[in-house]
């Protein structure tokens, strides 16, 4: 089985996120990159369809060289191979063209695949498009926001989160899945895991290497602004003893909040 | 035309849908021009009429028994078979599970971009500019969008529902094609816990609980508050998800959901900067926690210093009294 793994360097979630308002960016400066966190299930999960069905993992992130540190992780967590697609161009929020992209590099570098596997989205530009899009583009069939995954032979059956329920999809592979929480517990990287990601090699792709037009390569959504949201208001914030407290809250919430 | 993408579950049209068409109406209003909806499925024809109320100005149902469960790319085969006929300048979809699945695979199918889970629309030179929270709302960005029709997905719980608007529309009923290969990615079965309970994306409260409620258990304690609160769902923080609590699809936050409720009832959770940033955009927030000092008190409307063991119970006695009223 050879299953590809798609990661993108994100800010931790932890961030706090200040903006260039001259040109519409976040900061970067001081801010901690780390995995996506949903990507990592993505990882794990392509991890253990190798240690139960054998093959290969690869792993590929599209951005700047400072995405190697993923990949890194990536590596030491057990994966075969990473590959870096490399693209300097600023954070575009256009998910479109980070899909033509990986369906570009997959067409024309590595058409040999069994199962394209994405976190359900990346946190930061908070799309949840990418997968999707490199499915279309590709001609699989899709199943987003996955918790549980079986493969058997040429099929797979997965179930998706939807609403107050889940939605049960049997598919033929090749197929692309992007993951959910819950699809499985990421391990951490062991010693020995992250001694042998620092010999592999990282091959580098240049997005001159795909033979994509300017125009495909170009952002088809023009940032207008960034802002920071507006601040809230500071409320009313009362210690008193439980039963009035209790009565202050269900008249906030009759009055103000008209909720009842 | 504006297009709207109106989704059928449990034989109904959901509500974030129809608050997508009432976009799909003022923004086509603006642009002189029409809204129209789209339905898609197996049996679906009752469905119609009511559109009108919502601004719809013609609505077309895309039949087929093959298309009776959901499959993203036989709907997207059935839109865009519209879109190439129809020729919109603008497509909306609620950004449910569905919309978020169904979306890109249209706009790729037509080789457009997408701007995912709006929360504004506007209209300039007559193009869209459209406002999306990124990083779970840490900022928001204003957008446009270069390529036609323009696809975007709109928030379920923000925008406003037109009701009772007059006119009728014309109801189009066509028997789509749908190639074998079109179906590959069919549901097959939805499966639904026992008791399941709203989804915190659709809900108008969220119940939400955190480490101060010390165990799973307690989790009980804003399930009986839920219980009361009409059209409410019950919300969780990382911490006490990765605990293993309660079920990770009630997490609010940055790695979990981003909600926009109308109120946002916090307890004993303390507000991590990931939390915040997935609940900050609700409309009212009341927050119970012992610490005054919690980062939760920064966000609240109305905060409680206290102990929620000693507040809840009581709170259920004032809310079923003033719900008796």
């Amino acid at each position: 089985m050879k299953v590809f793994v798609f990661i993108k360097r994100v800010p931790d979630t932890e961030s706090k996120i200040r903006i260039d308002h001259e040109h519409n960016r976040i900061i970067e400066e001081g801010l901690n990159f780390v995995m996506s966190p949903y990507d990592e299930y993505a990882v794990e999960e392509a991890l253990r369809i190798r240690e139960a069905k054998g093959g290969m993992v690869t792993v590929f992130s599209v951005g700047p060289d400072e995405a190697q540190i993923i990949l890194k992780k990536a590596l030491a967590m057990g994966a075969d191979e990473a590959i870096l697609i490399k693209d300097e161009t600023a954070e575009t929020y256009d998910g479109l063209r980070t899909a033509r992209i990986i369906a570009e590099t997959i067409r024309k570098k590595y058409p040999d695949y069994d199962l394209l596997l994405f976190g359900k989205q990346a946190v930061g530009t908070d799309n949840a498009q990418v997968p999707t899009m490199v499915a279309e583009m590709l001609g699989l069939p899709q199943v987003n926001v996955v918790t549980k995954l079986e493969l058997d032979g040429n099929r797979g059956t997965a179930l998706r989160e939807i609403e107050g329920a889940s939605e049960k999809v049997s598919f033929p592979l090749p197929a692309v899945i992007s993951a959910q929480k819950g699809l499985n517990e990421p391990r951490y990287e062991t010693l020995k895991g992250i001694m042998t990601a620092k010999r592999k090699p990282i091959p580098v792709i240049a997005l001159g290497d795909l033979g994509m037009t300017e125009e495909q390569l170009k952002p088809q959504l023009e940032m207008v602004r960034l802002d920071s949201p507006p601040p809230r208001e500071a409320g009313k914030i009362i210690q008193a003893d439980p039963a009035d407290a209790a009565r202050q809250l269900v008249e906030f919430l009759h009055d103000q909040a008209k909720v009842l | 035309m504006v297009l709207v993408y109106m989704e059928v579950r449990d034989g109904k049209i959901k509500k974030s849908s129809l608050e997508a068409l009432s976009e799909g109406k003022r923004r086509a209003a603006q642009l002189q021009t029409e809204a129209a909806a789209v339905l898609v499925g197996h049996g679906l024809s009752g469905l119609g009429p009511h559109l009108a109320a919502y601004g719809a100005d013609k609505i077309y149902i895309l039949e087929n028994s093959l298309l009776s469960r959901y499959s993203p790319s036989g709907f997207a085969h059935g839109l865009a078979t519209l879109a190439r006929q129809a020729s919109p300048t603008i497509i909306f979809f609620a950004a449910t599970s569905q919309g978020r699945d169904l979306a890109p695979r249209l706009a790729a199918r037509l080789g457009v971009s997408l701007a995912s889970d709006c929360t504004a629309t506007a209209v300039r030179d007559g193009r869209l500019e459209v406002v999306r929270p990124v990083f779970a709302g840490k900022a928001l960005a204003t957008l446009r969008i270069a390529t036609t029709p323009q696809v975007v997905t709109l928030r379920p719980n923000v925008f406003p529902l037109l009701e009772g608007e007059a006119g009728e529309a014309k109801i189009s009923v066509e028997e789509v094609v749908v190639p074998e290969d079109q179906t590959r990615d069919r549901v097959e079965e939805e499966v639904r816990e026992e008791g399941a309970e709203l989804d915190v994306t659709e809900a108008e409260i969220i119940v939400s609980g955190g480490r101060g409620l010390k165990g799973p258990e307690n989790f009980d304690l804003l399930r009986d508050l839920a219980r009361i609160l009409p059209h409410s769902a019950l919300g969780a923080s990382r911490s006490a998800v990765d605990s293993g609590w309660i079920d990770h699809q009630h997490q609010v936050g940055q790695t979990g959901k981003t909600v926009s409720p109308t109120l946002y009832m916090a307890f004993g959770l303390s507000g991590a900067i990931q939390h915040l940033a997935g609940m900050s955009s609700s409309k009212f927030i009341v927050a119970v926690n012992k610490d005054p000092d919690a980062p939760i008190f920064k966000v609240a409307d109305f905060g409680v210093v206290g102990d929620l063991f000693e507040v809840i119970p009581r709170m259920k006695e004032e809310l079923k009294k003033v719900l008796a009223e």
